[in-house]
């Protein structure tokens, strides 16, 4: 089984690689992008029976830093 | 009086750091990650800069993970000294041993050159043999030096007077032009620049060396 998680920096803190990124997005003619956050996509393959709770638990002691970013986990 | 200095793979000042500290008088042992137990007798651990396991997911998470990490916690639970610099200091801050976060420079771009600070407290052993407000020239080296905390941790830092240097100027965007912070007893203290490589004639500078002659004159009289 696979678990998906998301990792972005928490609304509020800036973001200064996204920004980076979006003003190379309107250097390349693309108007209109308002803002940009970059952040991490961790795929984890799991052993059958793996709960959801547990993959919460790598992300607060592990893959996230709750002080600055937040975390969404997808199962399956 | 003793020192360790926690060598990750991938730290590049452990021995600058240790040249510091025995120039200051102190014993210096080097502990490798992997060991679980830190030597006997110590006075402070010294954790320092350099890219630990490559910087991998965020600067300092996997070192935090590491074997001796508990040891470290549990030295300064035990009001044990702990000095990070740089690499050292996001790993404090990824063991939550200090509040916060660094995150990347707000320009985007490593920087690597010599700032001025000013002391902000001289109420620690790490600051006490500089003048209070003082303004040394130390040097930076980093691109996550951005110091950023939630507004009520401001609050108590500044409240607690633990912000123990601040820049002159605001290199990196850290909040408050913070550059170096204590922990609540005071025993710990992380900061982006290298005091240990402004601390001999032949480094350019002698700036950095009262920090550790700070520590080794309030630990010989604890």
């Amino acid at each position: 089984m696979r678990a998906t998680v998301t990792v972005m920096l928490k609304q509020g803190v800036l973001d200064p690689q996204g920004e980076a990124v979006r003003h190379a997005l309107g250097a390349l003619g693309f108007d209109g992008v308002e803002g940009v956050r970059q952040g991490k996509l961790i795929e984890l393959d799991l052993a059958d029976g793996t709960t959801e709770a547990q993959v919460t638990e790598m992300c607060e002691k592990l893959l996230a830093n709750t002080v600055i970013e937040s975390y969404r986990v997808e199962m399956g | 009086m003793r020192a360790a200095v926690l060598v990750f793979p991938g730290s590049n000042c452990d021995r600058d750091l240790a040249v510091a500290f025995r120039n200051a008088g102190f014993d210096v042992e080097m502990v490798w990650h992997k060991d679980t137990d830190l030597p006997g007798g110590l006075d402070i651990v010294g954790v320092p800069g350099g890219f630990s396991y490559g910087d991998y997911l965020r600067c300092g998470a996997i070192a935090a993970q590491s074997p001796i990490s508990g040891a470290l916690k549990a030295h300064a639970a035990r009001g044990g000294y702990v000095f990070g610099v740089c690499n050292g200091f996001q790993i404090l801050t990824e063991t939550r041993l200090l509040p916060g976060a660094l995150l990347q420079n707000a320009g985007v771009k490593y920087i690597c050159k010599t700032v001025t600070l000013r002391v902000e407290t001289t109420d620690s052993a790490f600051t006490n043999a500089y003048a209070a407000g003082a303004e040394i020239d130390i040097p930076i080296a980093h691109h996550e030096g951005n110091y950023q905390a939630d507004a009520d941790t401001l609050a108590r830092l500044r409240g607690e007077d633990r912000v123990a240097f601040r820049y002159l100027d605001a290199p990196n965007g850290s909040t408050d032009r913070i550059a170096g912070i204590l922990s609540e007893n005071r025993r710990v203290l992380g900061m982006m620049p290298h005091p240990e490589r402004r601390a001999e004639p032949a480094h350019g500078g002698t700036d950095g060396a009262a920090l550790f002659t700070s520590l080794s004159e309030a630990l010989v009289n604890a």
